[in-house]
């Protein structure tokens, strides 16, 4: 047994008695629940480094299997404008040009749709099928199509997010109740009225779920995509070739790149979410 | 659908009738027949160019007729026509050998078999997690989050490296490509299931306490049947994202065997219609896991006397 090993171990067990005793306490104020509410994930993730830092060095792992943090983090500051260079081209070109597209367009069929019962029937069914098919699959067709440039992988995150958005944004629209929409027909309100005052408020909490969804299949689709084919640049090209010459700090680096873009993404996403439907159950709970 | 029935006068008494008028088959054949004709049409559309090139380079005089004939019969077409994929499909299902490995059978059965096993592992891992994330406050309040942060790792891009990895540390063929569709499983099932623990309401709690059983019993009388209806929903979701994550853990290991090498050796020779029909296969199994799924949910809360 060395002691880094015994170290890490030592860590993580006054760490985990400190979450039991942080997770048993039961503050007045909501700000200091909503500061143990962090704190205590927090507590956590350091342990999760700290152990991983420990056992790599205690046991002597190659840093060709699995660096350390700490190398990770290094090779993170120093490879600045090669992360940022792959960010652009696939965050900002690829994943968000076609989440939008493919949100927007989803929304957009959905709503067309949701005039025609006879469409509904058909299509709904149909979208939730497609939604549990391998989409991904298509990434090799696009690139064909589109070429090897952003748009390919743009085209994938379209027809990715698609589906999600369309058949959440037909339940969304189906989801106000039959009171409400007798309510707004009394007002003599037109259809475009019910629409905006009434359906789509009410259709707003599916609607973020799709966005939710989306934002996490976005940035997979994209990145996945780019393994069939890309210009010199790109998360997942550089994911791809850096495997191959064993460099795994840089692809660790890529990956706490994405991570983090994923999770401010998703973030943002949320915030958004409390925004618009400020009068849900789910968000005066909580 | 009764209610709608009672309304509306129906003209025939025949079952059959009121199903293609009222249900949902009429619609989605017409909608899958509008689809297949937009296919025809973008396949001529989009191979007319080379079609028309080829035409010019050989001098041949050409009608539309020939045009649209020559479209679907290109041997690498942008886009293959739908008789072209199932002709594809046919000939490597049916017209081969079931131990080549031309065949796609094949190929399906190596990606079915991680995607079962990668399944299995992740409902496991989730409904453990689940458990001690329902009884232990600590655990709820510190693995939670991190479940959520943990599919913000776009697992499927690091594929590649996690099987470059595992096999370096001599765990090679079926477990890595598992262990990618177990990642992904897992947390709708972690997710369901801890939503699930939690839908018995306080007072059934407290009829237990009542009862002085013991936290097993409360556990195997009570939480445990409430959370099925919630298993098998996240279960539909787990083992589709399963079958992904075996397609996209296949790419890196030089496209020898599995649906997602067909996919990948497709691409790189330029066969359209072989990842087409790759593609549909992959379609078809993932129907097929998720429709068994379902079953196994009909039956499962029908012998527990629930509505399903």
């Amino acid at each position: 047994m060395n002691w880094t090993i015994a170290g890490a171990l030592a860590f993580w067990a006054g760490a985990w008695a400190l979450n039991e005793r942080l997770s048993r306490l039961e503050p007045r104020s909501p700000a200091a629940k909503r500061a143990l509410g962090l704190l205590v994930p927090a507590i956590f993730g350091i342990t999760l480094l700290v152990v991983w830092e420990g056992a790599v060095r205690g046991f002597d792992i190659s840093p060709v299997l699995l660096p350390p943090p700490s190398a990770i983090w290094a090779r993170l500051v120093s490879a600045v404008p090669i992360l940022w260079a792959d960010f652009q081209q696939t965050f900002l070109k690829a994943v968000l040009i076609g989440y939008v597209i493919g949100c927007g367009s989803g929304f957009l069929v959905a709503i067309a749709i949701d005039r025609s019962p006879f469409l509904q029937r058909g299509l709904l069914p149909l979208g939730n099928f497609v939604s549990a098919l391998p989409i991904i699959g298509v990434a090799p067709i696009m690139v064909m199509w589109f070429g090897f440039d952003w748009p390919s992988k743009a085209a994938v995150v379209i027809i990715m997010t698609f589906f999600p958005m369309l058949v959440n944004t037909v339940q969304g629209l189906a989801s106000s109740s039959a009171i409400d929409r007798d309510l707004m027909r009394t007002y003599a309100a037109s259809y475009g009225q019910t629409l905006f005052k009434l359906r789509l408020p009410a259709a707003a909490p599916f609607i973020f779920n799709a966005l939710k969804i989306n934002s996490t299949l976005a940035l997979i689709g994209a990145i996945v995509a780019e393994f069939f084919g890309t210009p010199i640049t790109g998360m997942g090209f550089r994911i791809s070739t850096e495997v191959g010459r064993m460099n795994l700090d840089m692809v660790w680096a890529e990956i706490a790149v994405a991570a983090l873009a994923g999770s401010l993404f998703y973030g943002l996403v949320a915030l958004t979410e409390r925004a618009v439907t400020f009068w849900h159950p789910s968000i005066r709970g909580g | 659908m009764t209610a709608i029935a009672g309304t509306v006068p129906s003209t025939s008494a025949s079952p059959l009738h009121r199903r293609l008028a009222q249900g949902k088959t009429l619609p989605i054949l017409i909608v899958l027949a509008a689809l297949l004709a937009i296919w025809y049409a973008f396949t001529v559309y989009l191979n007319a160019p080379w079609q028309i090139d080829a035409y010019e380079r050989a001098g041949t005089e050409w009608t539309a007729t020939d045009l649209v004939r020559d479209t679907m019969a290109q041997e690498r077409p942008v886009l293959p026509s739908p008789h072209q994929v199932v002709a594809e499909i046919w000939q490597t299902t049916v017209g081969t050998r079931l131990t080549s490995k031309r065949n796609l059978f094949y190929h399906a059965w190596i990606t079915l078999s991680s995607t079962l096993l990668g399944f299995g592992l992740g409902t496991a891992l989730g409904i453990l997690l689940a458990v001690g994330i329902v009884h232990n406050r600590a655990m709820d309040k510190s693995v939670m989050p991190w479940v959520i942060a943990s599919q913000t790792i776009p697992i499927l891009a690091i594929a590649p490296m996690i099987i470059v990895v595992l096999n370096a540390i001599g765990l090679s063929g079926l477990l890595p490509k598992a262990l990618i569709s177990t990642y992904l499983s897992f947390f709708p099932i972690v997710v369901g299931m801890v939503k699930g623990f939690r839908s018995p309401e306080a007072i059934q709690l407290d009829l237990m306490r009542t009862y002085n059983a013991s936290g097993r019993q409360t556990f195997f009388k009570l939480r445990w049947p409430a959370a099925l209806p919630y298993l098998f929903t996240s279960m539909k979701v787990a083992v589709a994202i399963s079958l992904v994550g075996a397609i996209v853990g296949e790419l890196p290991t030089g496209a020898v065997s599995g649906l997602g090498a067909r996919l990948l050796a497709g691409s790189y020779y330029g066969q359209t219609v072989q990842i087409w029909s790759a593609l549909f296969m992959a379609a078809a199994l993932a129907a097929v896991l998720v429709g068994i799924v379902g079953v196994a949910q009909r039956l499962a809360l029908a012998r527990m006397g629930g509505r399903s």
